[in-house]
């Protein structure tokens, strides 16, 4: 085990518990009425926005979904702006203009959440689009959901992706439930099947396993860096709340039975927590100092965005148009 | 000065930009070695090649879509939507995706690009192929819209469009391509939001947009033999519209009618008029009158067709009564 390794694996461990405890936060601040509107967890898909985003950098980009707030974490922004964005504060990402469903953080390459299914997949495949026409070396990353394969969009995007062999690589979250629906009520035949026939190389990796995730990303990116791309990758994870968190009486389509076996014996934090200590990378102790200090950090920037202003009020009619 | 088509003026406009700027690209359905079914792009590819001129499969959401992530991302795409018609194919990535972007992240992304279409009903072309749907464009906060009404203000509201840092759609009247008008060689811009008094009047205001600017000018024409003195305008741009122009007039005149080739209801000459009427009520003489094509599908028999949009006669005819104070709907 090199030390770059251990560098990399605490990363990713320590990013994955940052996104459950600000989703756990921002779940007991809708809870407790503190957060206008809605808002739709990533909680339980922790390794495939790691995985994924620990492979770009900063000068590659993603797409991000409605269940957005995992990708905005995982390619680098902080606390204190997306809690700020989710309160509708003017220190927000968006100075509390986009909210949950809309946050961009164009700093760290995140072009932003997008709150209708399916929506970004034109803009992810323009990106890569525009990096291949400019000569620039830079990788698009398209997360969607399941949900989102039923979308035209995206196979006339895929479909030009491939002719013109652009670096994107749509990473298509499957947590099985497209909204209050079961994916395989929603979706005919094999998810990687609707690449392959534009001639994509596509893969199936279990988004549990945030090594997994990573090391397959790793390789694509590398490839598409080299004009080798596009690719699509299917993740199959799982989603811990309801659609959204005010979807909590929801055995009508998903049993309790089958939430308890994925959280006991499949959570992603969990998994690689026990990597850690097994491998030596880190002891228990080291680990419970990462999660306390995460907590405290995420308790912090709650405090100051329930604290920070709103935006004025002249601002409303600001950045209609750009100057 | 030399004249040269409005297909002409566009297709120098994009030029010029492509050579000025080498973010600037265009990708559309056969807007390649074909030109567009108008031969409005012809030459382009062979200028500057297929890396920045692409052909794209049919698929306007997809490429419209991509054009909007390119925009993001440092590029300035042109996208050629083949018929105006098109527009309710893409509305999601233009109106929910491009128009949307600058706002919803508070000032941080921005979308220049230009989706160019058309209008124009009488090309016997029928109902999905004849709209002029600018109003449906025009709605959305975040967009802005061009009218060019010839040659010149198709040049220039090009360049300007390329360069300007929004969504901008333009939409040509495809009956125009042919018409010919006088267009420096040397380099010019017309900005967005200004109005341009195309004939000077003292008796009633036409503002008229695009295709509607000439059938305006001729009911000016007739009207001028008569002793009516019309003045007509021409907005350019109907977002953003240069209203105190617009206002000015009529506060002069105290007549107004408005004119496009949209349909009437719920239309661009329905925000025009109503603007007028908030903003001029106790300068005018008469009721500001719309006049837009007619509320119906287009229909392909010339015999029906030629009927739904307005004419100068049409036009010279509301005129008249407007001037003489006479009602043109009963009360």
């Amino acid at each position: 085990m090199t030390k770059t390794n251990t560098e990399d694996y605490l990363r990713m461990y320590t990013q994955m518990v940052r996104i459950r405890t600000f989703e756990d936060n921002a779940n007991q601040l809708y809870l407790s009425a503190k957060m206008p509107g809605l808002t739709h967890m990533y909680s339980g898909e922790e390794a495939v926005a790691v995985g994924i985003c620990e492979a770009l950098t900063d000068d590659d980009r993603i797409t991000s979904t409605h269940r957005g707030h995992g990708h905005c974490v995982a390619k680098g922004a902080e606390f204190k702006e997306m809690f700020c964005e989710l309160l509708g504060k003017a220190e927000g990402y968006c100075r509390g203009k986009g909210g949950s469903m809309h946050i961009a953080d164009q700093s760290h390459g995140n072009l932003g959440a997008n709150a209708i299914v399916g929506g970004s997949m034109g803009i992810a495949t323009g990106s890569a689009l525009r990096a291949k026409l400019q000569g620039s070396d830079d990788v698009t990353v398209c997360f969607f959901g399941d949900g989102a394969t039923a979308q035209g969009l995206m196979y006339e995007v895929m479909n030009m992706a491939a002719l013109w062999n652009l670096p994107v690589i749509y990473a298509c979250e499957n947590n099985g439930y497209s909204e209050y629906t079961k994916t395989e009520e929603i979706a005919a035949g094999s998810i990687t099947a609707r690449a392959e026939a534009f001639g994509i190389e596509a893969h199936q990796v279990d988004g549990q396993d945030v090594l997994a995730v990573n090391e397959l990303t790793q390789k694509l990116v590398a490839r598409a860096r080299k004009g080798e791309g596009p690719f699509f990758i299917e993740l199959m994870t799982y989603r811990y709340h309801g659609h959204h968190v005010g979807d909590i009486n929801r055995e009508y389509y998903r049993s309790k039975d089958e939430e308890k076996d994925w959280k006991e014996n499949r959570d992603p934090i969990v998994r690689f927590r026990g990597y850690l200590v097994e491998q030596g990378i880190a002891t228990e102790d080291e680990i419970e100092a990462i999660n306390a200090a995460v907590e405290k950090d995420a308790t912090d920037a709650v405090a100051y965005a329930e604290a920070a202003a709103y935006p004025d009020v002249s601002e409303v009619d600001m950045h209609v148009f750009a100057a | 000065m030399r004249e040269i088509t409005l297909s002409q003026a566009v297709n120098e406009a994009i030029a010029e930009e492509m050579r000025r700027d080498p973010t600037v690209f265009l990708m559309g359905e056969d807007v390649a070695e074909a030109g567009t079914p108008f031969k409005v792009l012809s030459g382009l590819v062979e200028e500057f090649g297929t890396d920045r001129v692409l052909d794209t499969p049919i698929s306007e959401p997809g490429f419209v879509g991509m054009a909007v992530g390119a925009a993001m991302t440092g590029a300035r795409p042109i996208v050629d939507l083949m018929f105006g018609d098109f527009i309710y194919l893409v509305m999601d990535q233009l109106c929910n995706q491009a128009a949307k972007q600058h706002y919803m992240s508070g000032g941080k992304l921005t979308v220049p690009m230009v989706l160019r279409t058309n209008m124009g009903a009488t090309r016997r072309s029928a109902a999905q192929h004849s709209q002029s749907l600018q109003a449906l464009v025009a709605h959305i906060p975040g967009v802005k819209v061009a009218m060019p009404s010839s040659a010149y203000e198709a040049k220039g509201l090009m360049k300007t469009a390329i360069r300007d840092n929004n969504p901008v759609v333009i939409f040509e009247d495809k009956l125009m391509y042919q018409d010919k008008a006088p267009v420096p060689e040397e380099e010019y811009l017309i900005p967005f939001g200004e109005a341009n008094v195309k004939r000077e009047g003292s008796d009633i205001t036409f503002i008229a947009t695009s295709s509607m600017v000439q059938v305006a000018e001729k009911a000016a024409e007739t009207l001028a033999a008569e002793g009516i003195s019309a003045e007509v305008i021409d907005p350019r741009t109907i977002v953003p519209l240069d209203e105190a122009t617009l206002l000015a007039s009529v506060k002069k005149t105290s007549r107004a009618i408005v004119i496009d080739e949209g349909h009437q209801s719920y239309g661009v000459t329905a925000e025009i008029a109503s603007r007028l009427n908030e903003k001029a009520f106790y300068h005018l003489d008469a009721p500001v009158l719309r006049m837009g094509a007619m509320d119906v599908p287009v229909p392909f028999s010339p015999a029906l067709e030629d009927i739904t949009v307005p004419t100068p006669e049409g036009v010279a005819a509301n005129a008249r009564k407007l001037c003489a104070g006479e009602m043109i709907y009963a009360a």
